[in-house]
């Protein structure tokens, strides 16, 4: 259905006029031009489409755009303040947590969203928080160094 | 940018190339001197001009071209590395350009481990010659003799007085010099190494992680359009009839037909995907000669003459007091399954294509739009953004020519964005293989046979380091199709393609005659190699392991193994715990240690390694290709397994032997190779289960267990 909706995409106010049941994922990258959200599978498999959506992390390939009426989007564009990487972020780059990039995006998101949930996870609680995001290069230890050292650092903040 | 270099053709063909130096735009375009040789040659060659590979503008700053591409193994940083350490410059002086046709040097294509180990050294001569080159201008500049001259980030300056300096940037500004060097400038010795032999972080790392590097996927261009294609729904399947009718009715949307190319176009992916769903076809569909359980033996029984690759001594004659061992090891159809797909962007202007694609070989791509679509070279240009990841997947660009098609006859730009159902169908699998070795060791525990024949996984990594006086290798089949026992589908590289599978039976086959002789499994390989590199690798593994000898199965559930690949050897020394009631397996530690000469960045390198034993998890214990005949049943990660957070060791460790004497060799695939039989010889030494098929499901596992 056509309908107007309105909600926050990275603290900004979007309106958009548009078919409600179009998928969250292709919006972002088309008519918001958020690429840095990536397709994997396409079926909420793995995780490399993972945005935050009121804080919990959603997989935007299997949601719908209408369902982030009203909502507060956050995006990997969105997380750095002020031109600062966010720790998370920092985290990812000095531990080297990532090959190819392209899953980087959604780890990042996930480990935002976990974290929110769990400010301080052990390894174990991060390995199984990260579960179900794919990485092909095989960066998962640094992975899960980058996002301990970033909750260590970032002391229960966002 | 486009004024610095001339065409190709320009620099090629109309430059004389005995002018040498040359001013262009603001930079200093450095021509060194050069035999004249044909140019076809030279363009499937490495260039001998040093400025294909670099420029130094006005400001001291250093663009580096390199034919090769980001896949995630680093190389957009090694490769500047390279270049900074020889010109004489910091890292943060250097920009990369990679993989556009238009701009970098003729590259083959980005594989086997070749970046640093063969166009390293071309890009190291390269900077090192320019160097040679701003130091005699410096001297000119100075007054001062060459050899009282120093050179550090970029600045020359006479040595003890480095007041008396003059930077490349102004040795570049305004000036037209013509100027020979016709010496061989001397790469920088490892103790002279500032920018190699360290670990800065990547250069790509921030971008990666803010969103902002650009895949293929991410190019936006004016009035671009999403196409989907009409997918055959098993390999071979011939259209009978298609109805495009309710598709061409859809508001905005174009359907496009040629040939066999049948697309929907739309500005919106999903409209397109919608159309799509609405072309109604009928197959013709073949029939399947095998399957994911028959192809073994369908491969044994239709290909039987095989290429002797290695012999000596007699491998026919049997000798008195020799035990012998024969078994035969499997392997299956492997994905890349990179996470992501196959995409392309595709725009004509003027009747010249650009193509932004993820693809492993952009001028090999380049090479196969100019042959399809009957283009002058020069009317054909690939730019290739980051990858999300290769494995070899990607050497292969069929959505590049499709792109181009498309927008050709679209008369707009079109994006290809493989869906991951079209990227496992499409995928160039790792044939499966089969592996028979007859073996035997004499009383002493010495290796007296190996005679080793392999199927269709081709013979990388199968030479023998160990000392059999009595050895053959032979290749049935290479990794190709020839005739009956065609594969149903495309096939193609695979991280160390074939090198897994041969080290797999390797080195089980290895470990199954030192467990017969009852020696420990590290002391029996030791005794039978006397490859220097061999030992220095096992024992680095060994000792970092906490290697306790004891022959198997010592309940341990421990296990080594050793392969070689791209001019370098990996040892993985892998700890497993063995559920025996489920069959499950996992893995508690691994130490891989691994000897690939020259170091250019030890942490690229550690990542490299780590990456390698991840992803090896997968073949190991999950990755087969599920299909009947051209039926590719697996088409998502749900039935595909990758290896996720909760199959990591708890331990991973790396060790980077030290031979500095050695060239840099490769470092992309070598610690994946060793993984399977590492893996196997600890489930054997933990349990006496003994696995000769990969991968080592927990099925398979438990069959193994009853067996023992």
């Amino acid at each position: 259905m056509n309908r107007t909706l309105r909600f926050q995409l990275n603290g900004k106010p979007v309106e958009l006029k548009t078919d409600d049941e179009r998928t969250l994922l292709w919006v972002l990258r088309g008519d918001l031009e958020a690429t840095g959200t990536k397709y994997g599978c396409g079926e909420g498999i793995c995780g490399s489409c993972t945005v935050v959506v009121d804080g919990e992390a959603v997989r935007s390939c299997a949601a719908t755009v209408g369902s982030i009426d009203g909502k507060d989007v956050l995006t990997i564009e969105g997380l750095a303040t002020d031109g600062r990487l966010h720790p998370l972020q920092q985290a990812f780059v000095d531990h080297g947590a990532l090959q190819c990039g392209y899953c980087t995006p959604g780890m990042i998101m996930n480990a935002y969203a976990m974290l929110r949930a769990n400010a301080k996870p052990d390894a174990a609680a991060i390995a199984s928080g990260m579960e179900d995001n794919l990485c092909r290069c095989g960066a998962h230890p640094r992975i899960v160094a980058a996002i301990e050292d970033a909750s260590r650092k970032m002391g229960g903040a966002q | 940018m486009t004024a610095i270099f001339p065409s190709k053709d320009g620099v090629r063909a109309g430059v004389d190339r005995r002018s040498f130096c040359k001013l262009l735009g603001g930079g200093i375009l450095v021509l060194v001197t050069s035999k004249p040789s044909d140019l076809f040659a030279q363009r499937r060659s490495y260039p001998e001009d040093l400025n294909a590979y670099l420029r130094i503008d006005e400001n001291g700053h250093v663009t580096v071209f390199s034919g090769k591409i980001e896949m995630g193994q680093g190389v957009i940083t090694s490769q500047a590395q390279m270049a900074a350490e020889e010109l004489g410059v910091s890292l943060d002086a250097i920009t990369m350009v990679l993989g556009d046709t238009d701009q970098c040097p003729w590259d083959a294509g980005t594989w086997g481990s070749l970046t640093t180990r063969v166009f390293g050294p071309a890009l190291r001569a390269a900077a090192a010659e320019a160097r040679t080159v701003m130091i005699k201008l410096a001297a000119g500049k100075l007054g001062v003799a060459r050899n009282q001259l120093t050179v550090e980030n970029g600045v020359v300056f006479v040595a003890g007085d480095p007041a008396r300096k003059v930077t490349y940037g102004a040795l570049a500004k305004g000036k037209a010099i013509t100027r020979l060097v016709d010496e061989k400038a001397i790469l920088r010795s490892v103790k002279e190494f500032k920018v190699m032999g360290k670990s800065p972080k990547r250069l790509d790392g921030v971008d990666k992680v803010s969103g902002r590097a650009q895949y293929a996927g991410d190019i936006r261009r004016p009035g671009m359009l999403h196409a989907r294609i009409l997918r055959p729904p098993v390999h071979g399947a011939k259209a009978k009839s298609v109805d495009i009718s309710r598709a061409k009715a859809l508001t905005g949307v174009t359907v496009v037909e040629e040939g066999d190319l049948i697309a929907a176009l739309h500005s919106d992916p999903e409209t397109a995907e919608r159309a799509l769903g609405l072309i109604r076809a009928e197959w013709d569909t073949p029939e399947a000669a095998f399957d994911t359980e028959s192809v073994h033996e369908y491969f044994q029984k239709v290909a039987k003459e095989g290429d002797v690759r290695f012999s000596r001594g007699d491998v026919a004659a049997r000798r008195d007091g020799e035990k012998l061992f024969e078994a035969t090891y499997r392997t299956p159809y492997k994905a890349h399954a990179p996470i992501e797909p196959h995409t392309a962007v595709a725009e004509w202007n003027d009747g010249k294509v650009t193509v932004w694609a993820g693809t492993q070989s952009p001028f090999g791509l380049r090479d196969q739009l100019v042959r399809e679509l009957g283009l002058d070279e020069s009317r054909a240009r690939v730019i290739t953004p980051f990858l999300g990841g290769g494995f070899g997947g990607k050497g292969v660009a069929r959505q590049g020519i499709e792109a181009a098609r498309l927008s050709k006859l679209a008369g707009r730009p079109v994006m290809v964005a493989w869906t991951r159902g079209e990227e496992f169908f499409y995928d160039t699998f790792d044939p499966a293989g089969v592996v028979k070795i007859i073996s035997a060791i004499d009383a002493g525990g010495k290796m007296t046979l190996w005679d080793y024949r392999v199927w269709a996984s081709g013979d990388r990594a199968a030479e023998l380091f160990y000392d059999a006086p009595h050895a053959s290798i032979t290749t049935v089949m290479s990794r190709g199709t020839p005739g009956a026992a065609a594969h149903p589908f495309g096939v193609g590289a695979w991280r160390a393609p074939g090198a897994g599978t041969n080290v797999f039976a390797r080195e089980s086959q290895i470990d199954i005659m030192a467990a017969a002789a009852k020696i420990d499994p590290l002391e029996f390989r030791l005794r039978n190699t006397s490859d220097e590199r061999v030992v220095n690798t096992l024992k680095a593994a060994a000792n970092a392991f906490g290697w306790k000898s004891a022959a198997g199965p010592s309940g341990q559930g421990r296990g080594i193994a050793i392969g070689y690949d791209s001019g370098t050897y990996a040892a993985i020394a892998a700890s497993v715990t063995v559920d025996r009631k489920t069959g499950e397996v996992h893995v508690d530690r691994l130490v891989c240690s691994q000897d690939m000469g020259i170091v250019v960045n030890p942490d690229g390198a550690r990542m490299q390694m780590e990456g390698c034993m991840m992803m090896g998890l997968g073949y190991v214990f999950s990755e087969e290709l599920q299909f009947r005949g051209g039926d590719v049943i697996d088409r998502n990660f749900d039935s595909y397994d990758l290896p996720r957070f909760s199959w990591m060791p708890r331990k991973i460790e790396t060790i980077l032997v030290s031979n500095d004497e050695l060239a840099p060799q490769g470092g992309g695939e070598p610690a994946i190779v060793p993984m399977g039989a590492a893996i196997a010889n600890a489930i054997y030494d933990a349990t006496g289960a003994r696995l000769f098929r990969l991968p080592m499901t927990r099925e398979r596992v438990l069959a193994a267990l009853k067996e023992a």
